[in-house]
């Protein structure tokens, strides 16, 4: 998921030519107060007139304590964004309260109720302890997400390997496994650093996320082929689809690969990966 | 010795053989030693107006310069300058190309000492004055190749020639770096001075360092030298050149450069033993970056490199991936100082490097990068005037190496800010489609319609192909149409393409309300 300050003009225009699999245009964070009504603005229009492809377009909101949300959901939504990511979400109601504005939005506007998807970003000690309840809090959510840079200022910590955002991680994910939605890491913010950038990206992928916030099109690439299975495990992949093909071509409930049992949980993650290398090559330009 | 004066008039044919007459023998050899001879006997004036007095020039002559120094020069306008004051009129100004820093000639156009001017590119206020209507003769713009061919077919006729030379003897070898131990300032090769050198009635080098004869290597040797003139200031080493181009980190241009790799690599052209050049912008030399990971990937050398050479073709002459470097341009320190220490790095003139007259070594490129400011839908390529009509660029060898390698691809973005780079029609035809094989922007690649076997080796390779009319489209889509430029009537500028016939015009741009 790249992310496009929604007040640069040049960004957002050329913002589907990199191989982003999401693109998310941020009203929040990126956009000095004096600017979020022009970025408003131009990311309602950019998602009117500009074409993406088949990414998927996700736009950041202001929360809405501030106000500004508000003001965001009935810009975006009516644009037709894919999906809304909610920003600093500390319990299930900061959710359900941004999903009945979008329910009335949606109704208003003449939208298929149920169109816009919804993401959480989880940024704070309180929202890390309430992950699971959030996971759980809308049929719209897609997934979760960790923001890192409120959660470690809340922790009273400062980013350094890893460490620090274990304990988050952990919760996240697991919450996002229990309710079956997708978990995404954090940004990294040095983009001249490929190789500590590489490394976040090998923990992430061992602890199991889905995938990973970035800030700059030169991200894409190393977190593409970090993400991408071998061609080992592909061919591996495939021997077990096949050989469950086979068994059900015999009518047999058991498969098995060079003599050993293929379980269910070996099914799935064959079929995951063959879908990950799909999406990758999906990617291409 | 038998007198030879007595049987002259019986050798057969002696005016076939000689029409010089008998050996008059005379005693005129100099015998002070040589180090006395090149401090008392040599071709260093006095100063520039000596020079200039001993040249033989007038009024109504046309005079020439070179760019190597780039937006750092300070020959053209010491020279305009002097000029001036000793009170001459009408010249031409053969310019190899002009830069943002000679807006003080505008002032001796004004005043009548400049009345014609022949460049391959014009940029800064004086552009901006010559898009206005400074000059009642249109400027004319060439190629570097058609500007090598017009001097040696003598088209143009250079009668004076001052020439910027980093290093130079007493006797007039001159070269744009030094081997001496003293520092002075370096712009690499002197490629576009040299046909100046061997074409003109008189030819004034002008240099802020005298070396020892003999100067060698050396980019004009002395026997076309009549004078040398040591000056404080022949430029500033920070405008001649930077320290080293670096590769861009803009991921457009990255997008735009592994999109043309991927392309020559496709249709063919990068193999063991290909030849390559590879334009200055950002996303060419961004290119150069992708096409070295596919050499070392493949194990491919590359038997030689083009035209303007920057520090990443040096960089991979030196490790061993490119046999040979000719270099009619030295675009940044790194490529100068490899002329010094590299011996497979030659310099070259620019009717070797791109004369229409002769097989140049354009005619042997496998492939080039070339950028665009705008490409319309027949290919057609203007590098040489905005979107606002006003010139702000530079012929350089673009229509050369376009015409003479295998595969020519263009690059650039898609829109520039609010602005089209593809459009029906270019505002000046620079290099014609005819000679444009691909196009290659951020948001898709077109395939010149004539190159069949390209497109299909492209989607062979599954590399997806927009038509120029699609990709003109996409780009209005995101950005609209323009509104179309206002010209007046009045030509103030005429486009010759290589061969030296006429391919374009300029107008004076309307700015009335």
């Amino acid at each position: 998921m790249m992310f496009v300050p929604g007040n640069n003009p040049g960004m957002i225009k050329d913002a589907g030519i990199y191989g982003a699999d999401s693109i998310m245009f941020d009203l929040e964070d990126s956009v000095s107060i004096a600017e979020k009504d022009a970025a408003r603005f131009l990311v309602y229009q950019a998602l009117r007139t500009l074409d993406f492809g088949a990414k998927e377009i996700v736009v950041r909101i202001n929360d809405l304590e501030s106000g500004l949300g508000i003001r965001d959901l009935e810009a975006i939504v009516r644009a037709g964004v894919h999906i809304v990511r909610l920003p600093k979400t500390d319990s299930a109601q900061d959710v359900v309260d941004c999903e009945q504005e979008i329910v009335r939005i949606e109704r208003e506007a003449g939208i298929p109720e149920g169109r816009t998807g919804m993401m959480a970003a989880i940024e704070s000690a309180n929202g890390v302890l309430n992950a699971k309840e959030i996971a759980f809090s809308s049929d719209r959510l897609i997934g979760i997400a960790l923001g890192a840079e409120d959660y470690v200022t809340d922790l009273k910590t400062t980013r350094s390997d890893g460490t620090e955002l274990l304990f988050a991680r952990c919760m996240i994910l697991n919450a996002a496994r229990a309710a079956g939605i997708d978990a995404l890491d954090t940004v990294f913010a040095d983009v001249n650093d490929e190789a500590g950038f590489l490394e976040e990206v090998k923990l992430i992928k061992k602890l199991g996320f889905d995938g990973k916030s970035i800030i700059n099109p030169r991200q894409i690439e190393p977190l593409h082929k970090a993400f991408m299975p071998s061609e080992a495990d592909l061919e591996k992949a495939r021997a077990i689809m096949e050989a469950i093909a086979e068994a059900e071509a015999r009518g047999s409930g058991v498969a098995s690969l060079k003599g050993k049992m293929i379980d269910r949980p070996v099914v799935l993650r064959a079929q995951r990966m063959l879908a990950l290398a799909d999406v990758d090559g999906a990617g291409e330009v | 010795m038998r007198d030879i004066k007595e049987i002259y008039a019986d050798i057969p044919h002696i005016e076939d053989i000689s029409q010089h007459g008998v050996y008059q023998s005379k005693r005129t050899k100099a015998t002070e030693t040589f180090a006395v001879r090149t401090q008392a006997r040599n071709k260093v004036a006095a100063d520039l107006k000596e020079a200039i007095r001993n040249s033989g020039l007038r009024d109504g002559m046309t005079i020439s310069f070179h760019h190597h120094f780039r937006n750092g020069d300070n020959v053209v306008n010491m020279v305009v300058e002097t000029l001036a004051e000793m009170g001459f009129k009408n010249l031409t100004m053969a310019a190899s190309s002009l830069s943002g820093v000679h807006a003080p000639l505008i002032e001796h156009i004004k005043n009548g000492v400049i009345t014609h001017i022949e460049t391959s590119g014009l940029r800064g206020e004086l552009a901006e004055q010559v898009s206005r209507g400074l000059m009642d003769f249109p400027v004319v713009f060439r190629s570097h190749g058609g500007r090598g061919a017009a001097i040696e077919s003598r088209d143009i006729h250079i009668d004076v020639a001052f020439l910027g030379a980093p290093s130079c003897d007493p006797f007039g070898n001159a070269n744009g770096y030094s081997r001496s131990e003293e520092q002075t300032i370096s712009c690499g090769s002197l490629g576009y001075a040299r046909p100046d050198a061997r074409n003109a009635g008189h030819v004034i080098i002008i240099t802020n360092h005298i070396d020892a004869f003999p100067n060698a290597p050396y980019a004009i040797p002395s026997n076309y030298v009549d004078s040398v003139v040591l000056v404080d200031n022949i430029g500033d080493p920070k405008g001649i050149m930077s320290g080293a181009t670096r590769y861009t980190t803009n991921p457009k241009e990255l997008v735009i450069a592994k999109a043309a790799a991927d392309v020559i690599r496709a249709s063919g052209y990068l193999y063991d033993g290909f030849s390559m050049q590879m334009g200055s912008g950002g996303a060419s030399l961004a290119t150069a970056r992708f096409i070295r990971q596919m050499m070392l990937q493949e194990g491919f050398r590359c038997r030689f490199a083009l035209g303007g050479i920057t520090g990443q073709i040096v960089s991979m002459h030196e490790e061993g991936l490119i046999d040979r470097i000719l270099d009619v341009q030295s675009f940044d320190l790194i490529a100068a100082e490899s002329l010094l220490k590299n011996r497979f790095h030659q310099q070259i003139d620019s009717c070797y490097y791109a004369s229409y007259l002769r097989t140049a070594a354009v005619n042997q490129l496998d492939f080039v990068v070339l950028s665009a400011l705008e490409i319309d839908t027949d290919y057609n390529i203007n590098v040489l005037t905005g979107s606002d009509g006003v010139i702000r660029g530079a012929v350089g060898g673009h229509p050369d190496t376009a015409a003479g390698a295998s595969l020519s691809v263009v690059v650039a973005p898609l829109t520039r800010g609010r602005i089209p780079s593809i459009v029906n029609r270019v505002n000046t035809v620079v290099t014609p489609g005819s000679t444009v094989d691909v196009v290659v922007t951020d948001q898709g690649i077109a395939v010149h319609p004539d190159r069949t076997d390209v497109q299909a080796k492209l989607a062979e390779a599954g590399i997806r192909l927009s038509t120029i009319q699609e990709l003109k489209e996409r780009a209005e889509s995101i950005v609209g149409i323009p509104d179309p430029i206002r010209y007046k009537d009045k030509i103030v500028g005429v486009v010759l393409y290589r061969d030296n016939t006429v391919i374009d015009v300029i107008r004076q741009i309307d700015e009335d309300e």
